[in-house]
């Protein structure tokens, strides 16, 4: 069984987000960057189902500029066998949209022809969440959003994936024909940390780089960004007399009540 | 205690702007880019930062219990360490023979800094496991090799250094364990005091390494040899046995550290431990010495670790901390600690200072891989005499400026700072030890000044002098940067009259070489200023050479420049002054006669 494994090179979500003085966008100028964490989670799991025997191997690809190897790398470093980059350097506008990144991803399942895809099921930057579903769409294979649990399991001489998703009232279980695609939520998994062996072994794998021109497709942005605002800062606090006070404050003033 | 964050990025501008990754132009190192490096600081900066440092300050508190004979490590710690050695950390500059990854050792010291800085308590165990490691691969024989080194470097089984007794401190001569010949191994009874992490739950087996004396040796240092004493006897084919006869008897109480397990060991109480010779008999203690260099030089890198987890815990503080108000507006605002001039001299001062210590101790590193892997003889024996001569400088300088910056850390806390739950009084308070461990800081003065300068009669010390001066030159012809140059030559200048007077009492015809302790200290600080100000003055000719093309980081570049303006301009003339204090000489203490204190 092959597993094709998708990250993303995101702000690190450590890094206190600064808006350019301009609003144009978020600054991202000197900033650490890391793999989103949705996907590290899409990628503990690629991992851990080839050390159960289920998978034989491990694909991890990305789309983004060149700096996005780095997050290749790491995939590589936490146990994934080969990387493909997708690399959209030459685009004029950097930016990979949901869509733009889910049809280059279809054109790399398409000649990979992998039996099971995982994704993070949103990255941290942009809090899309559609890159897994249109992904799905693209290439008509069956889809099982935010798995919180996934298994693959036998029935009769077909092979088919229980996925349970945590959803607003609790826990729902689907059995997928394979191929299929997954994103992954954070209960999933906790992923491990990257051995010192297997980041010197990681330089090793191949890394195959591949242009959307290449795929054929068009990665191309479609939308304009009009404006990027900080959320507002917060306001200094007021004491309040008595709890008659609060009620009021809280009626009339925050309309909470 | 704040969290830490390892400053990768400073790590980065040393190993490839300052030092231009000379380490990986070696033949050895051809397959390890500077990515990778990247790659490799990252990962070690993420578990130390989130996995090891988060238990400092529980360390502290809960400290190490003894029950019967084990001792239990604080809580999280044996994880801890096992995340550290299934990540493959251990091994890092072992070389790939012995099972390690053969990382140069300038990469290895850079890593081992975020270790010390995230949780020094516990880092001191693969400290010492690595120097088992030196002493068994240098001179272990085959078997002793093949039985326990592959577990040693992997860490899954750790390493102790038994070299102190009540009597036998400083002066190892006086060493009384003794170990009896029985068929291939010895028996040895004894009792060795101060072994950190002599007995602990992190690992399943300890491989001590002791200093002990035959029956029918010689009296004095002649007389010591080495011995490997297992906490469990291995059989040949590496399966663990019976518990050898050595126990934990005591833990002792410490002014920090406490997450460490300082022990106290009692070989032979029943049949007598059994150990097996390790090299020559009575060469233990020159099998010994072959390692204490890069022991040494691993405590400098602690205590630079231990200085920046100060200087982030005080920045945070004094980000926060609102007190007085904005100098510029009377009667303006509030101003947190940070926006007053006196508190930004303070964190400067900190900053500065660890900067310049870490390129100086890096700058150590690439010594001793040049020393080890150069393919020029010459260039080989060299950088060997740099690294004798720099390392004292590394371990007494460093530690020494920790114990100032950690207070100043406390300082700038206030009375917060007096208080434990900030954390800032751990960090003193674990910093202390550094000064006095791996020899201490007056022993590394006589050492830097007695031994390795009178050697070659300040041959390399020069050389570098030389090297301070050219970068003085340097400096002049800069616009900007010409009263950093300038502050450095007269630096140069005295530290060229500083090794003028140490030789001159090196050869005084009757008071001889002892007499140099009288000022030896005081020349050691004169060098770790002029060096670390020569380094910082080369770091700013690099961070204004970048700036030219507006890199995205430049912040990062003009913080550089303030850095080395502070360290050439503010703590170098602190140094100097060591200069007048060499030329009051032997006078004064010669007079004084030891039973008048």
């Amino acid at each position: 069984m092959k597993i094709l494994v998708a990250v993303k090179r995101v702000i690190d979500y450590n890094v206190k987000i600064r808006v350019k003085p301009d609003h144009s966008d978020v600054d991202l100028s000197n900033v650490k960057m890391a793999m989103n964490p949705f996907c590290e989670i899409a990628v503990e799991e690629a991992v851990r189902l080839k050390e159960k025997g289920v998978a034989t191997e491990v694909v991890a690809v990305t789309v983004g500029p060149k700096a996005a190897q780095e997050q290749l790398r790491t995939a590589l470093a936490l146990g994934a066998d080969r990387a493909i980059h997708v690399d959209t350097s030459a685009e004029t506008d950097a930016r990979v949209e949901s869509l733009g990144a889910a049809k280059a991803l279809a054109k790399v399942v398409e000649a990979e022809q992998p039996d099971l895809v995982i994704l993070g099921k949103q990255a941290i930057d942009s809090d899309n969440n559609q890159t897994g579903q249109m992904l799905a769409a693209l290439t008509g294979r069956p889809q099982g959003t935010f798995a919180s649990d996934i298994s693959v399991e036998a029935e009769g001489d077909e092979k088919r994936l229980k996925v349970t998703r945590e959803i607003d009232g609790g826990l729902q279980t689907l059995s997928l024909a394979l191929p299929a695609i997954v994103t992954t939520d954070l209960r999933l998994n906790e992923p491990r940390y990257a051995k010192l062996p297997d980041i010197m072994k990681a330089k090793k794998k191949p890394l195959d780089v591949k242009t959307p021109e290449e795929l054929g497709v068009e990665v191309a942005t479609r939308f304009t960004l009009v404006k990027i605002e900080p959320p507002a800062e917060r306001q200094g606090g007021v004491k309040v007399g008595s709890v008659d006070e609060l009620v009021d404050k809280l009626k009339n003033e925050a309309k909470v009540l | 205690m704040t969290v830490y964050n390892p400053p990768i990025r400073d790590t980065r501008f040393v190993l490839e702007e300052l030092l231009e990754s000379r380490s990986l132009t070696l033949p050895a190192f051809t397959e390890t880019t500077p990515d990778l490096v990247e790659a490799v600081l990252e990962e070690a900066g993420r578990l130390a930062s989130q996995v090891w440092a988060p238990l400092n300050q529980i360390g502290d508190r809960q400290g190490c219990r003894l029950e019967g004979c084990e001792v239990q490590t604080p809580q999280g710690f044996a994880e801890a360490y096992q995340a550290f050695v299934a990540g493959g950390w251990n091994g890092i500059g072992c070389s790939a023979e012995l099972g390690g990854q053969g990382l140069p050792e300038v990469v290895a010291s850079a890593v081992q800094e975020y270790w010390h800085a995230a949780n020094m308590a516990l880092a001191l165990c693969p400290m010492l496991t690595a120097g088992a490691i030196e002493a068994l691969s240098h001179h272990g024989d085959d078997a002793l090799r093949s039985r326990y080194l592959e577990k040693l470097v992997e860490g899954g089984w750790t390493g102790t250094m038994n070299l102190t007794e009540p009597q036998a401190g400083s002066d190892l001569s006086q060493v009384r364990t003794k170990a009896v010949a029985e068929g291939d191994h010895f028996r040895l009874t004894g009792q060795k005091i101060f072994i950190t992490w002599g007995e602990h739950d992190c690992a399943e087996n300890i491989l001590h390494l002791v200093l002990a004396r035959t029956p029918d040796a010689a009296e004095g240092n002649k007389g010591i040899s080495l011995f490997l004493v297992p906490k469990f006897l291995v059989d040949e084919d590496g399966n663990l046995g019976e518990r050898n006869d050595v126990v934990c008897t005591s833990l002792e109480h410490k002014l920090g550290i406490h997450g460490s397990p300082t022990c106290t060991l009692s070989f032979g109480d029943r049949e007598g431990a059994i150990g097996y010779l390790v090299g020559e008999p009575g060469r233990g203690l020159n099998h010994m010495f072959t390692m204490m260099n890069e022991a040494r030089h691993k405590v400098g890198i602690q205590a630079i670790g231990v200085a920046e987890r100060a200087y982030q815990q005080a920045v945070a503080y004094a980000a926060e901390r609102v007190q007085g108000r904005v100098p510029q507006a009377r009667g303006g605002g509030p101003a947190t600690l940070v926006q007053h001039l006196e508190v930004r001299r303070t964190l400067l001062s900190m900053r500065s200072r660890i900067e310049a210590l870490r390129a100086l101790a890096l700058f150590t590193a690439g010594e001793t891989d040049r020393a080890r892997q150069a393919e020029d003889g010459i260039a080989r024996e060299q950088a060997e005499m740099r690294v004798d001569l720099l390392t004292p400088i590394v371990k007494g300088f460093s530690t020494e400026q920790v114990v100032e910056i950690a207070s100043l850390g406390i300082q700038v806390h206030g009375g917060m700072g007096y208080v434990e739950e900030t954390g800032a009084a751990q960090l003193l308070r674990d910093a202390r030890i550094t000064t006095i461990y791996e020899g201490t800081t007056g022993m590394q003065a006589l050492d830097l000044a007695g031994r390795k300068l009178l050697r070659d009669s300040g041959t390399a010390l020069a050389e570098i002098i030389d090297e301070v001066e050219a970068t003085s030159s340097e400096l002049e012809a800069s616009t900007t940067l010409a009263t950093l140059g300038q502050a450095l030559r007269a630096g140069a200048a005295d530290l060229r009259r500083g090794m003028a007077l140490v030789l001159e009492q090196g050869r005084h015809p009757d008071q001889g070489p002892d007499a140099i302790q009288a000022f030896a200290t005081p020349f050691l600080y004169l060098t770790g200023h002029v060096l670390c100000a020569w380094l910082m003055g080369r770091s700013a000719l690099k961070a204004q050479m970048a700036l030219h093309d507006t890199p995205p980081d430049s912040a990062f570049y003009r913080m550089k420049l303030s850095s080395a303006d502070f360290a050439l301009r503010h703590w170098l003339p602190l140094g100097r002054a060591q200069l007048a204090v060499i030329e009051a000489g032997v006078s004064t203490l010669g007079e004084l006669d030891s039973e008048a204190l």
